[in-house]
């Protein structure tokens, strides 16, 4: 059987097509704004304030919690939530070590023995310390919207931590971080909305 | 020769024989040890024992800690999981720990399944309306907190949070870091892991088999594993056999290059003290022996003489060792390596025969006459000084003064009663008249270096003044024959799994496994009040994993019954955000847990509580101890005097606070002052033997004089050079008075002036003695250096001392 010229060119043809489409997305976006540039930007920032509030919907209660409190990082390992309202509590992390303070009670944690309650946190601290290589130790990175409002989702690898937490969004401006949404596996959310504060 | 004395001879000689041989058989049949406790006190308290016995055969001891350094993390922490899967099915390892959650299940399992036994939070208070209430709310709290993922799925099933209290109760304490999957160093060079033996840590044997056993899977897991070749390995060369056909094999030493295995840990101590001491001893009585025979051959340039010189040596070691497997049931390895050093004094007596003999063939006989008794007095005085340390509380010790006694009275028995009859006719040796007439020479003129040695002897003096608060060493490690390097290297895996040193127990006694744990849970009350008020920063309990039965049927019985807690419950979750039904799983486990069978010691069975459990209650027939270490706060130390009062203030009989350094150190500084009296106890002995023979108080000090001068001379010297003194080394300065005394009751015999012969005689004696000594001064085990570094320089000087302070001769 012979073969009509004119479709061997369109099949030969069709590889380059299929390149040139698969590019628009990528010149969709702001050419010059990828995760790379996010990481270093985030990365500059040594320490922060912020304040915040937070929501979590939780199926077993019958309305939502909200708190509020302050928020300190410093790089590259130390994280601290300190919530303020409506019970004074605070979550200290420090390299592999989770401290929470309730009231007189005092919690100390070895992350290592919770993998992921430790690859929850180090979601945050990786995004807070640009560093795209903890972050993808556990997650699938995708980054959407440009350098001035960006939204950067996580999706767990690891089975155990789907279990667990179905996505993590992190939204910001430029390296400021503006919002943190966790949706958990069995549907329960928070969103916590963080406002960057003077570094006193 | 006359036919009279050949018969008797030849009896001599049979006699000798069947002694020979009695000795042979009963050493064949004797036990050696290396087991470092024969250098360790005997215990006198029940508690004291305890910690000793805790020292070798408790859990402690049957701990090995692994490191593996070479090549990256994770090519380690691959290996590190290789060698735990291998060694978790091999019965002789109770547990293999890296860091995998081989347990863990198992131990979340267990606490959660008796949780309301085991939380100290369950009281009839937490049940009660208001109880629930708080404990709903803080639940909740948590909830909307970080750690809420945790406990998000246990809030139906135990919303007092009892399983979060267990779970914060038990990750107390720093645990090492995880590097890919497996424990690894603070500084990330190294994996580790902690293993537990089934034997305990004196069974040497055993220990040397599992760490054969942790070897082998480091090699095969190292050769069976090519992925895990770092970069930068030399690989094996073109046409090796392939590494994996070759498990433990040359392959497996190619790439065993790249990874290096450490191990520590008391029984590995053991293993290697054994490894030293045997090495050393037979190394050290090899060189010894050479050295002392190329002396003797020089001297006497004759085999025959060379010969007959050692069979005294021989049957006095025989002697020794027989008679201390006869005394002690067991030969410690220190004693043979000890009993190397006394071949060194036993050639003298036969080097005093054949060179203090006229020349030519002379009659044996005439030399007993005339020497015999003093080298008799010279015995004997060796014999009085070692009997003091037949009565030491170290059985090392005993064995030592048993060992020198033995082997001193066959080897110059021996040389009396055997030797003359075997010396051939026309025996001869070299003739050593010239070397003696230089000697007498020397001697003449010795008297005018009196002044010198008086100097000398108060230089030592002032120097021994100065140093007296620092002469003694009064730490129990300093017997230690453990190396330094070891040592530092058990302190880095240590730290490395932030595993301190136990320092302060609470030591709880008593007759049942209950009443102890009843007192450790009271004691543990005390402590917790010293943990709040920041005196503490933890201790353990075996209560903890294990409570008494009585706290648990407490615990129980704060369990209201289900109608009475569901009504209590609809009551506590007003203004909660909860609804009661949620909580019908926490009932039903209440339920359930108000007739749950009482937890027993089985149920911990695999579990890694067992082995918290294991080390921390020990039972001795009818008698039952729980240990509870502290830990103290991070840079301050234990108030020690505190901790006591607030633990007699419970009135707790049979708890005692042991503050395990301090104790085993004054437990130490105890017997050293025990040795010291001994010792004095010899002196005292040698001098009254001295003064009973000569009844003369102005000739025995003459013959002390040099001694104690060359005592207090080398103890000077080992002050300015920095070595604390030890139990060895007076036991040295205790052998420096038994050789002598040799030299000095020679320069003492009234008779005559000291002959040309009887001085070169004694040069060589003294060179023996210091060949055979001075070999022990280069060993690296503590106890035998400390024996050669005294008794090498000691025997010089007291063969100097004897000359220069000897009577002044006539000739």
């Amino acid at each position: 059987m012979m073969t009509p010229p004119a479709l061997i060119f369109s099949l030969r043809a069709l590889p380059r097509i299929l390149v040139a489409l698969a590019l628009l997305p990528a010149i969709g976006h702001a050419a010059d704004w990828d995760i790379d540039q996010l990481m270093r930007g985030l990365a500059q920032t040594r320490s922060g304030r912020a304040s915040f509030v937070e929501k979590k919907s939780i199926a077993m209660l019958d309305k939502p919690v909200e708190s509020s409190g302050e928020l300190f990082y410093s790089a590259p390992d130390h994280l601290e939530k300190r919530t303020l309202k409506p019970k004074a509590e605070s979550m200290t992390v420090d390299a592999g070590t989770l401290v929470i303070e309730r009231g007189r009670q005092k919690h100390r944690l070895q992350l290592q023995d919770y993998p992921e309650l430790a690859a929850f946190i180090d979601s945050i601290r990786g995004t807070l310390a640009g560093d795209r290589k903890a972050l993808e130790r556990n997650y699938r990175l995708s980054l959407d919207g440009t350098a001035e409002r960006w939204t950067l989702q996580l999706l767990p690898l690891d089975e155990k931590m789907q279990a667990v937490v179905k996505r993590i969004r992190i939204a910001g401006a430029r390296d400021a971080v503006r919002s943190i949404e966790i949706t958990q596996a069995d549907g329960d959310s928070s969103l916590m909305l963080v406002e960057k504060l003077s570094t006193p | 020769m006359k036919p009279v004395p050949a018969r008797r001879g030849r009896t001599v000689i049979a006699l000798w024989l069947a002694f020979i041989l009695a000795c042979g058989i009963i050493i064949s049949r004797s036990q050696f040890t290396t087991d470092l406790s024969a250098f360790l006190p005997r215990s006198p308290t029940p508690a004291q024992q305890l910690l000793m016995e805790q020292i070798r055969d408790g859990l402690a001891s049957r701990l090995i800690l692994v490191g593996i350094a070479g090549a990256d993390a994770s090519a380690r922490a691959r290996l590190s999981k290789q060698i735990a899967q291998r060694l978790r099915a091999d019965p002789a390892f109770v547990s293999v720990n890296n860091g995998e959650p081989v347990s863990a299940g198992r131990d979340r399992a267990f606490l959660f399944n008796h949780r309301y036994l085991l939380s100290p939070a369950v009281t009839p208070a937490r049940f009660s309306v208001d109880g629930l209430h708080a404990a709903l709310s803080d639940s909740i709290d948590l909830l909307a907190s970080p750690a809420g993922l945790l406990v998000k799925s246990l809030l139906p099933r135990d919303p007092s949070g009892e399983m979060v209290q267990l779970l914060d109760q038990l990750n107390r304490g720093t645990r090492p870091q995880m590097v890919d999957g497996a424990w690894a160093s603070r500084d990330g060079a190294r994996a580790l892991m902690l293993m537990q033996t089934r034997a305990s840590g004196s069974d040497t044997d055993a220990q040397q088999r599992a760490m054969a056993a942790i070897r082998l899977a480091f090699d095969t897991a190292v050769s069976l594993s090519p992925d895990s070749l770092p970069k930068g390995c030399p690989l094996p060369e073109a046409g090796y056999p392939h590494p994996n056909l070759l498990p433990g094999g040359e392959g497996a030493m190619v790439r065993s290059a790249c990874f290096d295995l450490v191990m520590t840990g008391p029984g590995v101590f053991s293993v290697t003290s054994r490894d030293t001491i045997k090495s050393q001893v037979s190394r050290l009585s090899i060189i010894s022996v050479a050295l002392i025979a190329t002396l003797l051959l020089l001297v006497y340039r004759s085999f025959t003489a060379l010969i007959l010189g050692f069979l005294p040596v021989i049957s006095g070691a025989l002697a020794g060792i027989a008679a201390v497997s006869l005394g002690f049931g067991a030969v410690h390895g220190i004693t043979l390596g000890f009993g190397t050093a006394l071949i060194g004094e036993a050639v003298d007596y036969s080097i005093y025969l054949f060179v203090q003999s006229e020349q030519g063939g002379a009659d044996p006989q005439d030399w007993i006459k005339r020497f015999w008794p003093t080298i008799r007095l010279g015995v004997l005085t060796s014999i009085f000084g070692f009997a003091s340390l037949l009565l030491s509380g170290f059985p090392g010790l005993a064995q030592l003064g048993l060992y020198s006694i033995a082997g001193l009275i066959a080897a110059a028995t021996v040389t009396r009663f055997v030797l003359p009859h075997l010396l051939p006719a026309n025996f001869r040796i070299h003739d050593v008249s010239a070397i003696g007439l230089v000697l007498s020479r020397l001697v003449q003129r010795a008297a005018a270096l009196r002044w010198a040695a008086a100097i000398l002897l108060l230089a030592a003096c002032v120097v021994l003044v100065q140093h007296r608060a620092s002469l003694w060493n009064d730490k129990i490690s300093s017997l230690s024959p453990v190396s330094q390097a070891d040592l530092a290297l058990d302190a880095s895996l240590r730290a490395d799994m932030g595993a301190p040193d136990v320092r302060y127990l609470v030591v709880v006694s008593g007759a049942s496994r209950e009443s102890v744990l009843q007192s450790s849970e009271q004691v543990s009350t005390v402590l917790q009040a010293q943990v709040d008020q920041g005196e503490l920063a933890g201790f353990e309990s075996p209560s903890r994993y294990l409570p008494s039965i009585a706290t648990q049927r407490a615990r129980q019985a704060s369990l209201p019954a289900p109608a009475v807690l569901e009504t209590r419950l609809a009551q506590a979750v007003q203004g909660l955000p909860v609804r009661a039904q949620l909580f019908a799983p926490f009932l039903a486990d209440v339920a359930a847990a108000r007739s749950q069978p009482l937890l027993q010691a089985s149920d911990l069975e695999q579990t890694s509580m067992a082995m918290a459990v294991d080390a921390l209650l020990i039972r001795q027939d009818r008698h039952w101890s729980a240990l509870l270490p502290l830990t103290a706060p991070e840079g301050v130390s234990i108030n020690a005097s505190r901790i006591r009062a607030a633990l007699s203030a419970t009135g707790l009989p049979n708890v005692l606070f042991v503050d395990m350094k301090t104790e085993s150190d004054r437990l130490y500084s105890g017997y050293l002052h025990e040795v010291i009296l001994l010792s004095l106890g010899g002196l005292v002995a040698i001098i009254g033997l001295l003064l009973w023979v000569f009844r003369s108080p102005m000739r025995v000090l003459r013959i002390i004089a040099p001694l104690a001068a060359a005592v207090i001379t080398v103890t000077a010297g080992l002050a300015v050079f920095g070595q604390q003194l030890i139990i060895l080394h007076l036991v040295g300065l205790l052998l420096v008075v038994a050789v002598g005394s040799n030299y000095a009751l020679f320069f003492d015999r009234a008779d005559c002036p000291i002959s040309p012969r009887t001085l070169a005689s004694m040069l060589f004696a003294n060179l023996t003695a210091v060949a055979g000594f001075g070999l022990l001064a280069f060993s690296n085990v503590s106890i035998l250096q400390a024996m050669g570094v005294t008794v090498a320089p000691g025997v010089i000087l007291a063969l100097i001392y004897s000359a220069i302070f000897a009577r002044k001769s006539h000739a």
